[in-house]
């Protein structure tokens, strides 16, 4: 069975490694998430593709509760269509990554839980093909 | 604003849902209704603007009212297509190369949410894919940030969507014309968390367009002109908090509605305590709460008291989205902008019927904001 990633250039490595690819403008110092061939703050052509924070706080969420209609491409059906959890984890010194959450609970759900990047099988194409996406979870605390 | 343009003519095809009426009908019914309201004639018409997302192009509306030869711009800027084209014809009025013209928006959706391809937006295929391309989880999430910051409730939610559905039942062009009580409201179906099914509205159909032309000449069509005072389309900065944004900064940018608003009373030369009545976009409860303080009517969290105290009811001190918005007319994205602008001349010439802003307003406001992070704020005035 192979994996592949739901798009080029959006993550690198895997398991604990695995980190988000942003751009760095060499000129101003923005950051980008996903990877851009200018700077949208100042123009710049000069950017260079990053590894960003896989550790950050989760800056707000929601749960979707409906299937979405495509382009939305899942091996799910309405049957078996499970709502997930969607937000925007803040990763320090960098930005704010939208991302779904492997967590769809609201009572597991807070702003400002530390959360960690993992990846997970979006689908499987109708090959054997798992599709690979990125989400974030929250860090397990100790009890 | 020089070479004032007023509005002489309003016309509306009801909202909603009118099973074998395509879009393209409803747009030149409410073409029809603004050149009569206005007394004049298509053939007068020396230009149109206008547009729809799902109808297909607004200048085949020459097959249905003539065609004339007149030059006619079809408008496609999302939520803005409504503001866009007002803002076009403002333009060729205010250059003088011509008088008197037609702006014009309709649209008939499929029902359901919008599933816009990533690819016209310049994102890739994964991010719709993944299931990120719904514009009700931006809104739930920005909803959601907004009111853990400034300690807004969702019975606030509830007021807002309660009063959208009051409004519309005194509405005869409204789709949801039934109020829905307040507890009906609260605890139906979740559908993007903090957001229930009634606080969201729905993509649906309808048209509207406006007879507009130089100061000048209105006089010819109208004795209760309305003047355009501001116009102003701004798009996302980058890194703001804007809809399909993959990412946003740490630092705070100002968002496309902040920044259309801003301008729009600075051209106007008035501020936010001379507004008498305010069109909000409203595609969800939250959005008209947030939207409260990013046109400048209100600090954050005020929204809690002022919905508390009936503020933005008709009657209160700062009517808002006094035909229902989008909550009780839906949304058909090339009509919605206008309808706001309808809605307004309506209640600024006193004609608004049962739910006429009591003492005579004088100066309206109306704002839209989509995808991908574009907003349309006008000021009109009579």
């Amino acid at each position: 069975m192979t994996d592949r990633a739901i798009a080029p250039n959006l993550f690198v490595g895997s398991g604990e490694q695995v980190a988000l690819l942003g751009s760095a403008c060499k000129s101003c110092g923005a950051i980008a998430f996903p990877v851009t061939r200018s700077c949208a703050r100042c123009a710049s052509t000069q950017v260079e593709m990053i590894e960003l924070p896989r550790r950050g706080r989760l800056w707000t969420w929601t749960v979707q509760r409906f299937m979405p209609k495509p382009p939305y491409r899942s091996s799910e059906t309405e049957l078996t269509f499970a709502p997930f959890g969607l937000g925007y984890v803040e990763l320090p010194g960098a930005l704010r990554v939208e991302s779904r959450l492997l967590e769809n609970d609201p009572a597991k759900l807070s702003i400002g839980a530390e959360m960690e990047l993992v990846l997970y099988t979006h689908r499987v194409d109708p090959d054997g093909t798992r599709i690979l996406n990125y989400a974030f979870k929250p860090v397990r605390t100790p009890s | 604003m020089k070479n004032r343009v007023a509005i002489v003519g309003v016309g509306i095809h009801p909202f909603g849902r009118t099973p074998g009426k395509s879009g393209l009908e409803q747009g030149a019914f409410a073409a029809r209704e603004a050149l009569r309201d206005a007394a004049a004639e298509w053939k007068q018409m020396q230009f149109g603007y206008g547009g729809s997302y799902s109808s297909g192009n607004a200048d085949a509306l020459g097959n249905e009212l003539g065609l004339t030869g007149a030059p006619f711009t079809n408008i496609l800027n999302a939520c803005a297509t409504g503001g866009s084209s007002l803002l076009s014809a403002c333009r060729e009025i205010q250059s003088g190369a011509a008088e008197i013209g037609l702006v014009v928006g309709f649209d008939k959706h499929d029902r359901g949410a919008f599933n816009a391809a990533p690819s016209e937006y310049g994102l890739g295929d994964w991010y719709g894919e993944a299931g990120m391309m719904v514009t009700t989880q931006f809104f739930a999430m920005k909803l959601q940030r907004y009111m853990h910051e400034h300690g807004i409730t969702s019975d606030t939610l509830v007021r807002v969507a309660q009063k959208a559905y009051e409004n519309g039942s005194l509405n005869p062009n409204a789709w949801r014309k039934t109020p829905i009580g307040f507890d009906e409201i609260k605890s139906s179906v979740m559908v993007n968390d903090p957001l229930t099914k009634y606080m969201f509205c729905s993509p649906a159909e309808g048209g509207v367009a406006l007879v507009v032309c130089s100061e000048q000449i209105a006089h010819r069509y109208t004795s209760t002109p309305v003047f355009v005072r501001a116009g102003v389309l701004r798009t996302r900065l980058a890194g703001a908090f804007e809809v399909y944004g993959a990412s946003l900064s740490l630092e705070d940018v100002p968002n496309a509605s902040q920044q259309a608003s801003h301008a729009a009373y600075e051209i106007a030369g008035v501020g936010p305590e001379d507004i008498d009545v305010a069109a909000l976009q409203d595609t969800e409860a939250g959005a008209e709460v947030m939207h409260m303080a990013e046109n400048g009517f209100c600090r954050d969290g005020e929204q809690e008291q002022m919905l508390r105290d009936g503020e933005t009811r008709i009657g209160g001190r700062l009517p808002i989205n006094t035909d229902g918005g989008c909550l009780a007319n839906g949304e058909p994205i090339g009509a919605s902008g206008l309808r706001q602008i309808h809605e307004v001349v309506l209640q600024l010439r006193g004609t608004a019927g049962r739910r006429q802003v009591p003492d005579n307003p004088r100066v309206g406001y109306t704002h839209v904001y989509g995808a991908p992070g574009i907003s349309a704020v006008t000021i009109l005035e009579r």
